[in-house]
């Protein structure tokens, strides 16, 4: 695919250098500044709509590719490209990072200029992990990423931000350092001096011995499950997203947890298949765990945006869940389920950050009758909520739906116990939409002005793609198609590896047996 | 642009331009915009009806909706016998509840969002009926749900509405949780979600078993409970009833449209639409029939003793929707339809008259405080006695015609249907007796309530007596499209069911008909008489028999306490957990003492080592390269190098 600029390099290092640009522009010139970074991020999102209209749609193989030698004696290049799994994430991005810079207007007052800088860096980052196809490029974009997201979240936060923002770096790097180790053994294991490489391509057409994939497996599993994040390592997240301003639990919810997800699909499966293979199970009931567990204990929560995040645990519970089905359904409807979550739980956020820029509380139990006080926002607001539990003809219905399906096809025990997360979600959501929108209206809300016209522009967006993925789904899932066949032939072109049955016997016969015990009849 | 697709698609788009433009230009002019709607897709539903009456079955993809894989469903729209009649009552019921809605919402500041609801109401159930798939379906009974949780929670301010909507919704929930796996299974089993599909292949699945814990359970009995668990949340059936007398925190006609005429009998439709699965399982069956005649028992006792208006006309609904459960569990899927539909009409007449009361009353709901009505509202009066003549099953009425047919086809069913034949004509004697318990109380005798609200008594307004008059027709008229044959008539409704639903073949003589009618004639007329005794004649009757049976009354007065049951077994323990658990000891203590503990240790061995006052990031420093060290080290090792 031509487009005549290297788009991918072009949405990855125009934000990036538009933040060194912001450095350069007086701290006074406030209002510059926000439309500059506005500007920019604008740009971004308008250069990389080729992606949407320009994909082929019928092959697997990586898109609008470049390619440049970069340390040729280490085997390290520049090689970028985009395929099925990865180019709707490179576009929710560009779109978020432009609700970021509008959702931040006026709440950002205090260093305006490194805030925007910082979020322009995250975007090219980020971008930059979506897109990388050498593995020492990917982990540069991967560690490059944590540093302005640390900051985002130390510098702008809440009053407890200093402790949520060191949680973060640790949790976020402990997980890196053991995938760097991983990167490494991979690296050593491409050949000898200069054929070795990190060219992830070549890497997933090796078969590398199944104990040394099993550890790696690992090593990889440390640095995505904490990203995701699964149980029991996502207590991280409900601080980050409690101190994190606005623009950071979006960008935390929107795109930088689903890397963890996509690292799963991009490097863990591939690469390691017959490891996949073998600790799928034990990843299923993770899932599941974090589905329910994290359901439950939003019950429990009094903070909004607290309790937001412990929704994504349980969403995202979902997601690994699908992706560890390792069939169609469960993946395509898993990586729906990443852009899903990412667009209603980011525009959730949007909308806690709007309501927390007039009240200054999160507390649940300061709000009551917003409906009265605010009926557009309490409208908006009520359409995520319907997408968050997933209701048909919302776009959570049809991630849901599938990886439901997906789940239940690998093991009807764990599908069954999956599908008990609707129950709860509808009791947490809508119990915390009463309490916020309902009832009597609480001094605290009175009086607060309805959202004004920069504020629906930042939210319409968000409810139409609700509803565009909820009724049209197949625009996005058609995207998937081959990448998503390709990868499932790829773990399928090996053979179940006997040592893993034996070895992890305990934990699949955990499922195995109710599974075998719920088979049909023939 | 197709008419069928402008059935759903005309209230639809005045949803859309009430919800955006209603708070702003529309305003008090929004009634315009969703009647003139609803009255468009009534005339196309008219027009579909005469061409199935022609013989005409409709059955179309409109697009792809969701693929993935092998997985590909449709929005669709079938167009059957079945489903013309369901257009008729959806949006016949609809549009005269629009009309009495600007009569009765007059003055509400919500006034443009009330229409804008029933707009969305009345597209998702014609979605509903419409789709030719079982993912469709889905949609239209998720999104009923919504509109129904919307409705009920219209007044918002009120703690019991907003209390009442959401638990509709999660109750809900609970039932859509087994047919959510339902329609599951049905497509890994059969590879199909459209209805001509799983009908065609369905007989393959006969003899089937599958093994859950230890026990062979029929894979279609299995299907077929699992399907009927979303129609036990969606009709209010036990053990999921508890959200519809709750419901009635909404205004009236919403009741009258959603809860008594369209939304609840989805669950009717669902079974009797899904009658080749169901029919081939007689353990499923059962279930059905069995669910149905307690259900309708259990509620109907409750309802004897209620003093709130339309939570007895909701409790009677809950009863007569097990009407129609017992009916199609004992094969009478064309019976139990033909009930939904007279049903709608009667159903909907009382609770348009029970909210034409409210209105006169100023709210009051307690039929103590109401007496001697019948004089200040005549228009009102009388359409009410005919709903309770027609509902009591008096002949020539429509009630009678719908469950005598029930009945006697119950009555033709073996011993299962013995029995819930035995039950349902109890149930007509209670429902006889506590139908005109309301007559009786509310509209005959003397005047109960304060000065001030018999002053201001009047009869409501046009726009609200005109529908009561309509549906008042339709509460007589409707059942005469069933008159038996041994009545002289030609059962026209059940023939014309009967290339989708069947009919049970009965060859008993019309003398043993005359006879199973006799008694369910006889069984309601004693119920109207005990009910003129005691709340006319020998007022202190009632009292007497309160005292003297008083645990007996506090469990009906009390709903049998399921509602508190669910509260000690299920709310109260899952929010404790939450709370007391999970995010005390578990994420609190547990996980992030681990998580924490662990750099923790690294951090105090650093500090130990080197003795020094340092900043955080040396901490960090120290701590990562020991951890990496010790990793690296291991996984070398490990990788065998």
């Amino acid at each position: 695919m031509q487009i005549g600029y290297p788009i991918l390099s072009t949405v990855i290092f125009l934000p990036i250098f538009g933040a060194l640009w912001i450095f350069l522009i007086r701290r006074s010139s406030e209002t510059f500044i926000k439309w500059t970074a506005l500007l920019i991020s604008l740009v971004t999102f308008i250069l990389s709509i080729p992606l949407f209209s320009s994909f082929d749609k019928t092959t697997a193989k990586m898109q609008f590719t470049e390619t440049h030698g970069w340390v040729p004696s280490w085997g390290i290049k520049y090689a970028l490209g985009v395929d099925g799994i990865s180019v709707l994430f490179v576009l929710l991005s560009t779109l978020l990072t432009i609700l970021c810079v509008t959702v931040s207007w006026n709440s950002i007052k205090e260093k305006t200029k490194e805030f925007y800088a910082a979020l322009l860096l995250i975007e090219g980052s980020m971008i930059g992990v979506f897109c990388s196809l050498d593995l020492f490029l990917f982990y540069i974009f991967w560690e490059a990423m944590l540093i302005p997201m640390y900051l985002l979240i130390g510098v702008w936060g809440g009053p407890n931000r200093v402790y949520a923002a060191i949680k973060f770096f640790l949790y976020t790097l402990v997980g890196s350092v053991l995938m760097l180790v991983g990167i490494i053994v991979l690296y050593i294991n491409t050949g000898q001096g200069s054929e070795r490489t990190f060219d992830m391509l070549q890497m997933m057409t090796t078969n590398y011995p199944y104990n040394m994939q099993l550890i790696l497996f690992w090593a990889f599993f440390a640095a995505f499950s904490v990203k995701v994040p699964m149980f029991p390592v996502h207590t991280w997240l409900p601080d980050a997203h409690t101190e994190a301003p606005t623009a950071g639990s979006v960008i935390l919810a929107g795109i930088l947890i689903k890397m963890g997800a996509y690292g799963f699909l991009r490097f863990n499966m591939p690469l390691f298949p017959e490891a996949t293979k073998a600790m799928a199970p034990a990843m299923m009931i993770l899932s599941v765990i974090a589905i329910i567990y994290g359901g439950i204990i939003c019950l429990g929560q009094t903070d909004l945006k607290r309790l937001i995040a412990y929704s994504s645990v349980s969403h995202m519970g979902f997601v690994t869940l699908g992706i560890f089905a390792l069939n169609v359904q469960g993946i395509q409807g898993g990586i729906l389920q990443m852009i899903n979550h990412g667009i209603v739980t980011g525009a959730l956020f949007l909308c806690v950050g709007m309501i927390y820029d007039r009240t200054h509380t999160r507390q649940i139990e300061d709000y009551g009758g917003v409906a009265t006080v605010m009926p557009i926002y309490a409208a908006f607001f009520m359409v995520f909520t319907l997408a968050s539990i997933g209701l048909p003809g919302t776009n959570g219905f049809v991630g849901e739906f599938l990886i439901i399906l997906g789940g239940f096809t690998a093991s009807k025990t764990l599908g069954v116990l999956s599908a008990t997360g609707i129950i709860i979600g509808a009791a947490y959501m809508l119990w915390l939409y009463q309490r916020v929108f309902f009832l009597e209206t609480n001094p605290k809300v009175q009086g607060h002005p309805d959202m004004n016209m920069r504020e629906i522009l930042t939210i319409v967006p968000m409810i139409l793609l609700v509803l565009w993925i909820g009724i049209y789904p197949n625009t996005f899932l058609s995207f998937m198609d081959a990448s998503v066949q390709n990868l499932i032939e790829r773990i399928n072109s090996v053979p179940v590896n006997s040592v893993s049955v034996s070895g992890n016997e305990k934990i699949l016969s955990l499922i195995t047996d109710t599974d075998t015990v719920i088979e049909v009849l023939k | 642009m197709d008419k069928y697709l402008l059935i759903p698609l005309l209230p639809l788009i005045a949803f859309t331009i009430n919800i955006i433009f209603g708070k702003g230009i529309i305003k008090e002019r929004a009634h315009w915009i969703a009647i003139l709607a609803v009255l468009g897709s009534f005339a196309i539903a008219v027009s579909t009806l005469i061409e199935v009456l022609n013989g005409k079955t409709i059955n179309y993809d409109v697009y792809s909706w969701i693929v993935s894989g092998s997985f590909k469903v449709t929005v669709g729209f079938l167009i059957d016998q079945l489903t013309a009649i369901m257009l008729i009552v959806v949006t016949s019921v609809s549009l005269l509840v629009h009309i009495y809605s600007v009569g009765y919402m007059h003055g509400d500041k919500g006034y443009y969002r009330f229409f804008a609801y029933l707009s969305l109401f009345t597209f998702s159930m014609l979605m509903l009926v419409m789709g030719n798939n079982l993912l469709q379906l889905y949609f239209g009974w998720e999104a009923v749900g919504l509109c129904s949780y919307f409705l009920i929670g219209f007044w918002y301010e009120k703690k019991s509405a907003s209390d009442a909507g959401k638990k509709a919704f999660i109750v809900n929930r609970f039932g859509d949780f087994g047919f959510g796996i339902g329609v599951i299974m049905i497509f890994l089993t059969l590879g199909a979600l459209h209805y001509t599909d799983i009908f065609a292949k369905v007989g393959t699945l006969q003899g089937q078993t599958i093994n859950i814990l230890g026990y062979n359970i029929d894979l279609i009995t299995l299907i077929a409970l699992l399907l009927f668990c979303g129609a036990v949340g969606k009709s209010a059936q036990i053990p999921l009833h508890v959200w519809l007398p709750d419901a009635m925190e909404g205004p009236t006609p919403v009741s009258a449209l959603i809860h008594a005429a369209t939304m609840v009998t989805a669950g009717v439709f669902m079974v009797a639409r899904f009658n080749p699965i169901f029919s081939l399982s007689e353990t499923a069956m059962n279930v059905v029939a069995l669910t149905g005649a307690i259900t309708s028992l259990f509620a109907a006792t409750i309802a004897l003793v209620q003093n709130d208006i339309k939570r007895i006309v909701a409790y009677s609904t809950v009863s007569q929707l097990g009407y129609m459960f017992l009916a199609c569990g004992v094969g009478a899927y064309g019976a139990g339809v033909f009930h939904l539909y007279t049903h709608a009409y009667f159903k909907a007449l009382l609770f348009l008259g029970a909210g034409s009361v409210m209105h006169a009353m100023a709210g009051e709901l307690d039929i103590q405080k109401m007496g001697g009505l019948k004089k200040h509202m005549p228009v009102t009066y009388w359409t009410f006695l005919i709903a309770s003549l027609s509902i009591a099953g008096i002949p020539g009425l429509a009630g009678f015609f719908s469950k005598d047919e029930i009945l006697w086809l119950a009555y033709n069913h073996g011993t299962i249907g013995k029995i819930v034949w035995l039950m349902g004509t109890a149930v007509a004697a209670l429902t006889a007796f506590y139908s005109f318990r309301i007559i009786f109380m509310a509209f005959h005798g003397k005047f109960r309530g304060t000065h001030e609200q018999e002053h201001h008594l009047h009869e409501s307004p046009k726009a609200m007596t005109i529908p009561l008059i309509i549906l008042a027709i339709g509460a007589i008229s409707a059942g005469w499209v069933g008159i038996p044959a041994a009545l002289g008539g030609s059962n026209a409704i059940a023939h014309f069911f009967e290339p989708v639903l069947g009919h049970p073949h009965v060859t008993a003589a019309h003398e043993e008909e005359f006879m199973v009618m006799s008694i369910s004639i006889v069984a309601a007329i004693g119920g109207i008489f005990v009910s003129w005794i005691f709340y006319s004649l020998k007022p202190e009757i009632p009292k007497t028999l309160a005292a003297k049976f008083k645990g007996i009354y506090t469990t009906l007065w009390n709903k049998y306490y399921v509602d508190e049951l669910y509260g000690f077994i299920i709310v109260r323990p899952t929010k404790w957990i939450a709370s007391n658990i999970l995010v005390a000891v578990t994420d609190g203590k547990i996980i992030e003492g681990i998580v924490n503990g662990v750099p923790q240790a690294i951090r105090n061995f650093g500090e130990r080592l080197r003795k020094l006052q340092t900043g955080h990031l040396q901490h960090y420093a120290v701590s990562m390269a020991i951890g990496l060290f010790v990793i690296l080290t291991l996984v070398l090792i490990a990788a065998g190098r």
